[in-house]
């Protein structure tokens, strides 16, 4: 247990450092440069050696990585030359909202993907099954930004159930105008969650102990729920865990949509504005976000099922 | 063992040749005519839209759908339709270029880790494992930031991250494959590292990389789409459907389908790929038997 929880911890660490090295490259190398972005035409040769300086550009690579890394394992991510503060206050004042949209968005997905997943694996190929799979083929082919549209258009500016854009805090506040963004996330997720699950499902089904469980005559409801179910769902929590990607680039498209004030509107932001440092630590803390929560789920699987922490055996 | 497979595989090749409608899975045949359709109008579209895709009309400004303006027309009184099928047309033309310059960046990479094994194998795998860690989007607009809102940014960002999942579906193959023994017999036989692989690996990894294309295409599609709505994609005048949708945004409620009607475009054609990818991965798609 000890071994598979080092080996998986040397592995996210290598993965990190790996991070921190592409989004410091991107900046550098990838054609284009942010100081003439930055300073437009006006830029005099004097002005752009000025920036390169300030900005530490003009030293070596190396030795520009390197600050870029210690700096950032303090929690230092640079300093916001656009917004006129640290990057690590400005990005904690927008977390809040850009949280509670991909929790709320998760238990939207789950509360609507788990049922059908059932309802689908119960029956595979009957007249259910097939509904559900040409309803997820629709859901998987519409883009996020058009389904927020349509959810808006139809239950705010129609229906009038919800405002269609900006943000409250409070229970009433997020219930009122987090529901809209959320059920977005949620239904795209939810597709995914359908897919997996309803796969996962017919495998335990099939297996000895669901036969064992049925032929002592459990109730069916019982044999689904304590046994079944039990086995499918944790290859469905990694499937979300690895799908934390596709969330938090969910939320930048929909935060736009929705005009929520959260990190995803924040690199935006950067982005127009030019403010490269911001979007450097934007890019690394969404893919370090990802990292630690695939790593949290494995290292939590390993703990309940010993299947996983014994595969490598 | 080989004299069994060899005629078989020899067989397979002559089915695929005379690769018939008749007999594919019904998915595969609707999925087809979808996109087929989609694809032609978009590549005849300036013979087939009935207006310029810029061409002002304030007479006829967020007019509802009509004989005359099958899609409406928007707040400048342009033509849905017809912007719509302009900016389908940038977006395929996009979409095919990215995910078939990414196809091949990742199979052969992920071919070469595994026939190579050792710090080849482990190189290129932690940095797909960094690669596939970034969220996908948040990646690609970093790239666009750098090099500038427009279409060079989606063609230069999305081969950068998005040859990791061909890489990692190549890999994986490769190591069944090094195993088996015509593979075996390129060694034997003293070809070259380059002829083995090149020659004799991938043609037999890349079907599952081919049918993965499949959502990537959608997937990118999406992308592009997204990026286009946010204002990173193409410049405007011009049309492309992500910009269409956005600018329908801000009239939805006087004039639904301006943003409406071009999503559902996207959406069906998304449909389209994903009904011939569901029958792909069926292993239904069938070659010559009627």
């Amino acid at each position: 247990m000890l071994g598979y929880f080092l080996h998986r911890l040397a592995l996210a660490f290598v993965v990190l450092l790996g991070l921190a090295v592409a989004t410091f490259l991107i900046l550098h190398l990838v054609p284009g440069d942010p100081v003439l972005q930055t300073l437009g035409n006006r830029a005099t040769p004097e002005s752009i050696a000025t920036a390169r300086h300030q900005l530490g550009l003009d030293r070596s690579l190396p030795a520009q990585f390197w600050t870029f890394v210690s700096h950032a394992v303090r929690g230092d991510l640079g300093y916001s030359l656009t917004l006129n503060a640290p990057v690590s206050d400005v990005v904690g004042g927008r977390l809040g909202p850009s949280a509670l949209l991909i929790l709320y968005g998760l238990v939207v997905a789950l509360v609507i993907g788990v049922p059908l997943a059932i309802v689908a694996a119960l029956r595979p190929n009957g007249v259910v099954d097939h509904g559900i799979r040409l309803i997820t083929t629709f859901s998987f082919a519409m883009p996020t930004f058009w389904l927020g549209l349509m959810l808006a258009l139809i239950l705010g500016l129609w229906l009038k159930w919800f405002p269609v854009s900006g943000y409250d805090t409070g229970i009433g506040g997020i219930l009122r105008t987090l529901t809209l963004p959320a059920l977005t996330l949620g239904l795209s997720l939810a597709t995914i969650v359908v897919r997996t699950l309803r796969s996962g499902l017919l495998e335990v089904l099939q297996t000895e102990y669901i036969e064992a469980a049925r032929s002592r005559g459990l109730s069916e409801r019982r044999v689904i729920v304590k046994h079944a179910l039990r086995n499918a769902i944790m290859p469905t929590i990694t499937v979300l865990s690895v799908n934390l990607g596709f969330l938090i680039g969910g939320t930048v498209v929909i935060e736009a949509v929705f005009q929520i004030p959260g990190v995803g509107s924040l690199l935006l932001q950067s982005v127009q504005r030019r403010d490269y440092e911001l979007v450097q630590a934007l890019a690394l803390l969404a893919g370090a976000a990802v990292v630690l929560i695939s790593l949290a789920t494995d290292l939590l699987q390993a703990v309940v099922d010993p299947r996983v922490r014994l595969a490598g055996r | 063992m080989n004299a069994v497979a060899m005629p078989a595989a020899a067989e397979g090749v002559r089915r695929r040749r005379r690769l018939s409608l008749r007999g594919q899975p019904k998915s595969v045949l609707v999925g087809g005519a979808i996109v087929a359709v989609l694809v032609l109008a978009a590549v005849l579209a300036p013979l087939i839209a009935p207006y310029g895709q810029n061409e002002l009309d304030f007479a006829q400004q967020l007019a509802a759908p009509s004989a005359s303006h099958l899609f409406g027309t928007d707040d400048a009184g342009r033509d849905v339709f017809t912007r719509t099928l302009y900016g389908l047309r940038v977006d395929l033309a996009i979409v095919l270029f990215v995910t078939y310059v990414s196809l091949p960046l990742g199979v052969v990479a992920g071919a070469m880790a595994g026939y190579h094994g050792g710090w080849v194998d482990a190189a290129v795998s932690r940095i797909t494992d960094v690669m596939v860690s970034f969220p996908f989007i948040v990646l690609v607009i970093a790239i666009v930031a750098i090099v500038g809102p427009g279409t060079k940014g989606v063609l230069i960002g999305v081969p950068i991250a998005g040859w990791a999942l061909y890489a990692r579906l190549a890999r994986s193959e490769m190591l069944v494959l090094r195993e088996q023994p015509f593979m075996l017999a390129t060694t034997a036989l003293g070809y070259t590292q380059r002829r083995a692989i090149f020659r004799h690996a991938i043609p037999n990894l890349i079907r599952s990389s081919l049918i993965y294309s499949t959502v990537d295409l959608v997937v990118n599609l999406m992308l592009l789409a997204s990026l286009s709505y946010l204002g990173l994609g193409a410049q405007p005048p011009n049309a492309e459907l992500g910009s269409v949708i956005a600018q329908g945004q801000s009239t939805l409620l006087n004039a639904w389908w301006v943003a409406t009607l071009p999503g559902l475009v996207l959406v069906l054609f998304g449909v389209g790929v994903g009904l011939i990818g569901d029958g792909l991965s069926d292993g239904r798609l069938r070659g010559g038997r009627a």
